[in-house]
């Protein structure tokens, strides 16, 4: 591997120290994989990092678990299309659901000792729903890992000019190493390491475009003469779908994406709850996600923000991604790597790039390991080998990480042949949230739900996602029927997809419960509200009591929405 | 065990003094073309030395022998 890969052009130019931040921080994440190596024998050190992580750590690494390098690069790109619209999926499209993970669906989650979300699904409704929950889980987050790395590598390409096929070795090969060796507490503990890096390479872009802009005030003022008013403001132009740039309406964010979409993903997307699950005890589990907030409230400064300048200070104008492949142009996407190019000399610029790399990474290595749990425990062992013992669990974890980064591999050269597989696989993954909350919760919180009627929901509330998505793609006017206006676009169809598939598989489960025998209360003791005893969080002071916690970031999370209405 | 806050700070110190070591370079060596705007606030000392203090803090604080 050597710098004659550096062929094509390229938005940015690295000096000899930014390439050796870049190597430490290779060196230094393959270290912590080997000195973690002699930590991962048993199934609970393997698998759930020994349940000892303290409430800042699992906290950080279930926000950075979110925080990839593809997530930071496109919202900066939607804020520069959309304006500060974008900041909705950082702010109720996740504030609320990390919090009602916290304070209601953690303690089932954490007091039944599941290793996993489909683990949970087994000891509430029984091995069918596990079964439909962990292959769709564990097919999904192989298949999405792959895409995420060809896109990473693509941006590689277009930002330093790398080649595709050194990326992805480089970057999988490395994840593959150190997942194996260390398996989850690796992983989290890059994740923590990543979470620093992201904001110690990416901070700089808004402190020195806010003074570039000559402030927040200033900053208003260029985006409404460059674009509109209405890119400034969260709330006010949503009381139509034609009134703001993202052609929304209110009750696609309040109803699709705050209480569907982001209730899905934060609280029964394995890959983030993974990482609570591994907390030391109950009080850091509830507040591990509300630490977790308190920082994804700030993220829109280091994502956001770079977009708005982006908007007020670049002097060309960047264009859609299909433009931009026509014309050469920069696309939307383009923003953040200009931002960084603008501002940042020798050094600053290999910490932007290894924060962006180590987004990547570990988003790939929190894909691999809850990939890797999943099939173990709710794949391998219920249906092939349930004799096996904890080494046998453990060596198979390990076989099976290096598995799933070669399906990852495969994926992301299937793409590179296919570029449309891209757009199914994304759509796909979107199929399975909204009902597997449904689900979930009805799960945790009406003791009347059976085994049948968890299975059948799941399945209906999934089957009518993938019919929605077929009729706007096979008729695409028939978005006004699933999105309720002819003005929608393709975001508000993801909002309205999910709301309505959530509501097919909770009238399908309540249905079906009605119809069948109510399940015993001993069978449901330590799973449902009501009949659980939560265990308290112990005698301590206020300003360690998660309720505590989540009310302080309740009061800013509105404050916040009223400051930028 | 090390604790994780450790590597972060060595992370965080190893990355400083790397960028404040290039922005004092510049600073002495001026480049005819600094291909970047607001070269003049020489962002990567500053900002490398901020880290490096943030970064020794860590170390030190959660140096492998010193926690319970």
């Amino acid at each position: 591997m050597t710098m004659a890969m550096l062929v094509a052009p390229r938005l940015v130019h690295l000096s000899a120290v930014d390439v050796i931040i870049i190597a430490f921080y290779f060196a230094l994440v393959l270290g912590i994989g080997f000195y973690l190596r002699g930590r991962a024998n048993t199934g609970e050190d393997f698998f759930m990092a020994g349940r000892e992580m303290t409430a800042w750590v699992a906290g950080l690494s279930f926000l950075s678990a979110n925080l990839g390098a593809l997530e930071l690069m496109g919202w900066a790109g939607s804020a520069y299309q959309y304006g500060i619209l974008a900041t909705h999926w950082y702010w109720i499209g996740a504030i609320p659901a990390m919090l009602f993970l916290a304070l209601v669906m953690m303690p089932f989650y954490y007091i039944s000792k599941t290793h996993s979300v489909p683990g949970y699904l087994k000891l509430r409704f029984g091995e069918p729903a596990r079964a439909l929950s962990a292959v769709s889980f564990a097919f999904m987050t192989v298949l999405m890992s792959g895409v995420n790395m060809f896109a990473m590598a693509k941006v590689m390409q277009i930002v330093l000019g790398w080649d595709i096929n050194f990326s992805i070795w480089v970057s999988s090969l490395t994840v593959a190493i150190y997942v194996t060796l260390g398996g989850l507490r690796s992983a989290i503990f890059n994740e923590v390491l990543q979470f620093f890096l992201i904001w110690a390479g990416a901070l700089l872009i808004p402190i020195l475009g806010l003074y570039e802009a000559g402030g927040w005030s200033n900053l208003k003022l260029q985006i409404t003469e460059r674009a509109s008013a209405q890119y400034v403001h969260l709330w006010s132009g949503l009381g139509s779908f034609t009134g703001n740039p993202m052609g929304i309406h209110w009750t696609g964010i309040v109803f699709g994406l705050a209480s569907i979409i982001s209730m899905g993903y934060w609280t029964t997307d394995f890959l983030v709850v993974q990482r609570i699950l591994a907390a030391k005890d109950i009080r850091s589990a509830e507040l591990a996600p509300i630490i977790g907030a308190g920082f994804k409230m700030l993220v829109p400064v280091i994502v956001i923000l770079p977009g708005l300048l982006g908007l007020a200070v670049l002097p060309e104008k960047l264009v859609p991604e299909s433009v931009a492949a026509v014309t050469g142009a920069h696309s939307y996407n383009d923003v953040l790597p200009l931002m960084l190019a603008r501002y940042c000399g020798p050094g600053l610029l290999g910490l932007g790039i290894t924060a962006l790399i180590a987004g990547f990474m570990s988003g790939m290595a929190g894909n691999v390991s809850a990939f890797t749990t999943v099939w173990t425990y709710d794949i391998y062992r219920p249906f092939f080998n349930s004799e096996g013992s904890d080494h046998h669990y453990v060596n198979v974890g390990r076989w099976t990480t290096v598995i799933g980064v070669l399906i990852s591999v495969g994926t992301a050269y299937l793409v590179m042949q296919f570029a449309s597989i891209m757009d199914y696989v994304q759509a796909l993954f979107s199929f399975f949230i909204a009902p597997l909350f449904g689900t979930v919760v009805l799960g945790m919180l009406w003791k009347r739900a059976t085994g049948p009627a968890g299975f059948w929901g799941l399945l209906c509330g999934t089957l009518s996602s993938v019919s929605m998505w077929l009729w706007v793609k096979v008729d695409p006017s028939a978005l006004r029927y699933v999105a309720l206006s002819p003005h929608a676009k393709g975001l508000a169809q993801d909002m309205y997809q999910a709301l309505w598939s959530f509501i097919v598989c909770v009238t399908v489960t309540v249905g079906v419960s009605l119809a069948t025998k109510p399940m015993p209360d001993s069978a449901l003791t330590g799973l449902v509200y009501g009949l659980t005893k939560v265990p308290a969080v112990g005698d301590v002071p206020l300003y360690q009591k998660p309720l505590f916690w989540a009310a302080v970031v309740t009061v800013v999370f509105i404050a916040l929405n009223i400051i930028f209405w | 065990m090390v604790s994780i806050w450790f590597f972060i700070g060595i992370s965080l110190a190893v990355n400083g003094a790397l960028i404040l070591a290039a922005g004092l370079y510049q600073l002495v060596n001026p480049p005819e073309n600094p291909g970047i705007v607001l070269y003049n606030l020489h962002a990567n000392v500053w900002w490398g030395a901020v880290l490096l203090v943030f970064g020794l803090i860590y170390c030190f604080r959660f140096k492998p022998g010193r926690q319970s």
